[in-house]
Formats: structure tokens, C-alpha cells, sequence
């Protein structure tokens, strides 16, 4: 019966009774089967009782569905003032028949065997309870505990049984609790009788930090995450992880989004990285990670969008302070409520609460942009492939939520830095590397952009400065021996100075040079221009003096012919 | 409270010693062979000193939660002190009498 076309809507044939545990009903597809036993074991202290008891009230509350409580182990007072810290108030809901809790006591001691018998005076008392209430939901809480009471385990089998069978007759939704055995899911081999759906819950302890997971074991008619899912029991209840999309279907946005500072805004391509995607910045310690970081949250508080900051490593007011030495005021935005820091030393609680505790804070507050420094640490509590699958799941989550995630992580100097980082790269969108380089006896700190998916960024490493007014980035000297930084950069940059100064200075030289010949070569020619004037003059003066005379000796002809009655010469005016 | 207590003939009038309760779910021949057991064996070794309530749980569910009931036929010694149950169509008379733990008592009287 256990086909994958199920995967996607339920399917008609089998109903679902929806738990309200968060996260429950979304890795079973919609709940428990609909008016058939559910078998919930784990080891004792596991969060069995209060997965239960959780499915009753929440069926009450949220979907109308009465419930009767068998409890073979706790007696009813003892199991109200257990669930009180969780906000349940079963007095009330007793008084309302909402619910009704029955305790079966169960005492060898008491009982004396002869002859045949069978349970049927534990048939009628859940009968009616249901009656009572009319239940939709039953919980059987620990129904193992029989088998203290009788010693004839053939009858006590046959009867559990016609429990089950009995229980499914009566079309209630039905959870049954059973303790976890050595090679059985429980010890008395529960899951026999109950074959449709099996829930397997575990507590444990790696390095001294517990950690609850939930599996589904087996789900008939259905199917289901297999996964063990992190599950947390807080003050709301139970929640199990993840909630998140089980595939990449999330949307993606076009918008660009500022880094917090323009000049790495311009390696991606000058606006800064697409919202919603993951960023990580990796390197090694002090190269400037959480600056960055803070950086990020800054922009986001800028364009008044909340952002969500959880320091692993410093106190919030650590960060203020250390971020204000570098120009970076923080604390506004923390009192106008868009910046919530959350420092927690990772080690305070398993990966699964710190899952579930960024889970609920980001479900409370909707934050734009979440800046997590440094992951890094996060090893520090569960193994590496632990951490793995949490950072997966919480890419995913950010993902699904539209929300733009700043990882930072520290990476050692040994191992190669390209090698990162807790192995999440790959799910990484967009990756900064910020590197110290050690060089003519200093450090300094580089930045390049390893990856950016979707855009095109700079492919150029930067040096990276932490100023008293911010981040800057600088080009680095890209000389003939290598990329230059730091004091060397500097010097390299003096000198460069300085051989432009000479430069210009004979420039200058060179150029007041030909403005002085400039100079003596239009005086030349003023001078020449003059004489040339002067021979000008003279010739009109020449000129005019032989005219003159020509005039002169003319007239002196005319007279003369007169004088002598000659006729008058022709053309004699034109002078020679 | 349940069906009418079944006083045998012998009856004192004074509260008898033993005071059972046996429960039975209607009927059925397991119910009817436990009553049956259960009046032969108190005839025989309690001649007189006993009250016998049978009460059908199907009629009353709601008494079973009193004797904490699972399994039946249960009787149950309301008197003397401790409570005890057996549990079971009573067919086995000595464990029985171990049980209501009589059978030094009948012994002591021949």
C-alpha cells in the first residue's frame, strides 16, 4: 500500500487526523491516520506522555475533537500538573468535556488469577470515556504497563488485539505509547498489533548535549519524511523540525540588496546581492567577519527592514561597542526594535533547540535579514554532519521565508580556506572569503568574492581596512612582484607619487622652455615686421619724389614746345 | 447501586463478615459459570458469613473505575481489610480461597 503518488495531496483513501504539533503534520502529509492506532514508542523521559497528550488537547482546541486520555502510569493529577508548564489547563478542559482522563491503576500485588477471564472491564471503561465525552481521539499511555498486571501474557496478547481492532471498529483516532525495547521498537512487540503508523521518538546525548529527534518508522497508505527530525519541548509545547520546504521551491527575488558597504556593493556588480539568497563570509579569526556582518545588519536597519542577529560568539553589547569603534552605531536600531541581537553560547543547547529557538523567533518576527556569526561554532555541539544537516535546513528555511542569511565562519589557516566551511559552499549563493595576508613582517586583510550565483561580481581581491568610519575597500597594487598590501601597498604608492611629481615638474620645465622660445621668436618677429614697415615707407617716399620730378621735367617740356609751336608729344606723361 | 445484592438464604442479620463484589460484563457463559463458582464455593466455605454483590459492568461502566477494573470476571473482597481481587471465571477453588484467603479459617473449623 505504500506508494510515492501519495506523496503530493492526500490521497482520497486515507484520511488524516491533523495533530496541531507543529511540524507533525507536515512531515506525515497532514497528520495521523484518520480513525486508526498510531504507535508512538521511545525511551523513557522522551517526550512520549506529552506528545500524546498534546494531540489531544490541540484536537480539542484546534479542530473540535473531544478526547479521552487513558494514563496507565501517571494517575490524572499527577499528568495535569505535568502539562501545566506547557500552558494546558486540563481542569478546565475536563469541566468543559472537552477531555477526560482516566487513570487505570494496574497493581500485581492485588490480583489473584483463576480460571479464564478476559479485559473487557478495560474495554468498558474506555468505552466510557469515549462515551463520556464523546471522544474522537484516544490516547492509551502506557498500555505495556498490562503486562505487569496479568501473568498470562497469551490472554493479555490476544486482548490487546481486540483492542486495537476494537479501537478501529470505533473509528477513533487513536495514539498508543509504548516503551523502546532492546531489539524492538517496544518491549513487548507493540508494533504488531499496530501496523499503520509507527513514531519513533529519541533522546540523545552526543558530548554531553541531548539532542530529541522524531522519525516516522512506518506510515501505511503513505508517504512520508523518513528523516529523523530535531524536536524540541519548550514552554509552547512540541515542535518538530523542519516545517520547511522538503524540495527548492522557494521564489526568488530580483531586487538587489546593499551589503552595508558601497565598495563591496560594487564588486557585486554595484548594487549588492539579491535578496533572499545566503551569504557566507569566511576567514580566518580577526579578519573582520563580524564587522561585515554588523555591517549587513546596518543596511538592513537603514532601509527599515528588521533583522535578526544571533552572536555566538560576543554579548550584544560587546557588538555595540566593538562596532561603534568603527564607526557603526547599532544601539538606535536595537531601540527602535528592527535589530534584535540574540547571544547564546552554542553549547547552552543541543542543535535542535537552536533550531527550533531560530525557528520560532523567526516565525515571531519576520525578519528581512538574518546575520548568524559564526557557524563555525555550531560544531562545537553536535558532529559535523549534524551540523550539516542543521545548516541545510536552516538555509531552507531562510530560503522558503524570502529572508537574506549572512553566515560568517571561521576558517583555520592550516586547512585551505576554498575547503570550508562546516560543507554548506555549495548551498551558499553568494561567498566572501576575507583572507589575512602576511607580508613584509605585517598582516593585512584581503577580500575576494568567491562566488556570487547569478551576477556578474568582480573577480579582483581587495584589501579590506577597517577604518574608524567603516569598512573600505582599496584596490590592491598589482606590481611586479605580486599584489601588494598594506605598508607595502603604501610605499609602493609613495614612490609612485613621488616619481609622478618628477614627472610633472619636467614637464613644467620643458614647457616654460618653449613659452620662453616662444617668446624671443615673436620679438624676432616684431622686430623684422618693423623693418619691414620702415623699407616700406622709404619706398613710397622714393617713389614719390621721382613722380615729382617727372612732373616737373613734363611740364618743363610742354612749356618748351609751346615756346617752339611743336606738337604735342604722345605719351610722354607715362614716366620710365 | 448495582444489581440487587444476591443475600443467601443463611443470611444473619448483622453485616457479614465477607463482603464481595463480583463484576461480570452481561451474560455471557463466563459470567454466569464465575457467579455460579463463586456461590458454590462461599456455601461451602463461608456458610453464612458472606454478602454477594454481582454487578454487570456492561450496565454501569461507570463502576469499574472504583475497583480499578481491567479484567473479568473480578471479584473483589471489599471486607475484611486489605482489598483483594481475583480475577477469572473462579473455577479453581483453592486458588480461590488463597485468594480470599480463607483457607485457614475454614480449616480452623473443620
Amino acid at each position: 500500500m505504500r506508494r510515492r503518488q501519495a506523496a503530493r495531496s492526500p490521497p482520497e483513501g486515507l484520511a488524516k487526523t491533523p495533530t496541531g504539533i507543529g511540524g507533525i503534520d507536515q512531515i506525515t502529509g497532514g497528520g495521523l491516520p484518520r480513525g486508526r492506532p498510531t504507535l508512538v514508542c521511545g525511551t523513557a523521559g522522551c517526550g512520549k506522555t506529552l506528545f500524546a497528550m498534546e494531540f489531544l488537547v490541540r484536537g480539542a482546541r484546534q479542530f473540535d475533537e473531544p478526547g479521552a486520555f487513558i494514563a496507565f502510569e501517571e494517575t490524572a493529577d499527577e499528568l495535569r500538573d505535568n502539562v501545566r508548564s506547557l500552558g494546558f489547563d486540563l481542569d478546565h478542559m475536563v469541566r468543559s468535556k472537552q477531555l477526560i482522563v482516566d487513570h487505570v491503576r494496574v497493581e500485581r500485588s492485588e490480583i489473584e488469577e483463576t480460571g479464564e477471564y478476559n479485559l473487557d472491564g478495560l474495554f468498558i471503561r474506555i468505552a466510557h470515556a469515549i462515551e463520556t465525552v464523546k471522544a474522537r481521539r484516544v490516547v492509551l499511555d502506557t498500555i505495556e504497563a498490562l503486562f505487569s498486571g496479568f501473568s498470562d501474557d497469551a490472554i493479555l496478547r490476544a486482548e490487546l488485539r481486540r483492542l486495537f481492532g476494537w479501537l478501529k471498529d470505533r473509528a477513533v483516532t487513536a495514539v498508543i505509547t509504548g516503551e523502546r525495547g532492546d531489539r524492538h521498537l517496544t518491549r513487548r512487540g507493540l508494533e504488531e498489533y499496530v501496523s499503520d503508523c509507527v513514531i519513533l521518538l529519541d533522546q540523545r546525548i552526543h558530548d554531553q548535549v541531548s539532542t530529541r529527534r522524531l522519525r516516522i518508522v512506518k506510515y501505511r497508505g503513505t508517504a512520508h519524511g523518513t528523516n529523523e527530525y530535531p524536536f524540541l519541548i519548550d514552554e509552547q509545547g512540541m515542535s518538530v523540525l523542519p516545517i520547511t520546504s522538503l524540495g527548492l521551491e522557494h521564489a526568488v527575488s530580483d531586487e538587489l540588496i546593499s551589503t552595508g558597504v558601497p565598495a563591496l556593493d560594487a564588486m557585486f556588480g554595484g548594487k549588492g546581492f539579491y535578496r533572499g539568497t545566503s551569504v557566507l563570509v569566511s576567514g580566518s579569526a580577526g579578519s573582520g567577519k563580524t564587522s561585515l556582518a554588523a555591517h549587513f545588519a546596518g543596511a538592513t536597519c537603514r532601509r527599515g527592514e528588521r533583522c535578526l542577529f544571533f552572536a555566538y560568539e560576543e554579548s550584544e553589547a560587546q557588538i555595540v561597542r566593538n562596532m561603534r569603534s568603527i564607526g557603526l552605531e547599532l544601539q538606535p536600531w536595537i531601540d527602535k526594535g528592527l535589530l534584535q541581537i540574540h547571544a547564546a553560547r552554542p553549547s547552552s543547547h543541543g542543535l535542535e533547540m537552536h533550531l527550533v529557538a531560530i525557528h520560532k523567533l523567526v516565525r515571531k518576527l519576520h525578519p528581512q535579514a538574518i546575520v548568524m556569526d559564526p557557524i563555525s561554532n555550531l560544531i562545537a555541539v553536535g558532529t559535523l554532519s549534524e551540523t550539516n544537516a542543521t545548516l541545510v535546513r536552516l538555509i531552507d528555511l531562510f530560503k522558503a521565508s524570502g529572508i537574506t542569511a549572512m553566515f560568517t565562519s571561521l576558517s583555520t589557516l592550516t586547512a585551505g580556506a576554498e575547503q570550508s566551511e562546516v560543507g554548506v559552499s555549495s548551498l551558499i549563493d553568494s561567498w566572501l572569503l576575507v583572507r589575512d595576508l602576511e607580508q613584509n613582517g605585517e598582516r593585512s586583510r584581503t577580500l575576494v568574492i568567491l562566488k556570487s550565483r547569478g551576477m556578474n561580481h568582480s573577480n579582483q581581491v581587495r584589501e579590506f581596512l577597517l577604518t574608524s568610519s567603516g569598512i573600505e575597500l582599496r584596490d590592491v597594487y598589482l606590481g611586479a612582484h605580486g599584489a601588494l598590501t598594506g605598508s607595502a601597498r603604501l610605499g609602493q604608492e609613495a614612490r609612485d607619487r613621488e616619481d609622478e611629481a618628477i614627472r610633472r615638474e619636467a614637464a613644467m620645465l620643458a614647457q616654460s622652455n618653449l613659452a620662453v622660445r616662444r617668446q624671443a621668436v615673436e620679438a624676432q618677429i616684431a622686430d623684422l615686421q618693423n623693418q619691414l614697415h620702415a623699407i616700406a615707407v622709404d619706398l613710397e617716399s622714393t617713389t614719390g619724389k621721382r613722380r615729382r620730378r617727372e612732373q616737373r621735367v613734363g611740364g618743363d617740356r610742354r612749356a618748351m614746345s609751346v615756346s617752339r609751336h611743336a606738337p604735342r608729344p604722345n605719351g610722354t606723361r607715362s614716366g620710365k | 447501586m448495582a444489581n440487587k445484592p444476591t443475600r443467601p438464604r443463611t443470611a444473619k442479620p448483622r453485616s457479614p463478615e465477607y463482603q464481595l463484589r463480583l463484576y461480570v460484563a452481561g451474560q455471557s457463559a463466563r459470567s454466569i459459570a464465575a457467579v455460579s463458582n463463586l456461590k458454590r464455593i462461599c456455601d461451602a466455605h463461608l456458610g453464612g458469613r458472606y454478602a454477594i454483590e454481582v454487578v454487570d459492568l456492561l450496565e454501569h461502566p461507570h463502576l469499574a473505575k472504583a475497583d480499578d477494573i481491567l479484567a473479568l470476571p473480578t471479584l473483589v473482597r471489599r471486607l475484611p481489610a486489605p482489598i483483594r481481587k481475583i480475577v477469572g471465571d473462579l473455577s479453581n477453588v483453592d486458588r480461590v480461597l488463597l485468594g480470599l484467603d480463607v483457607v485457614k479459617l475454614d480449616g480452623a473449623r473443620g
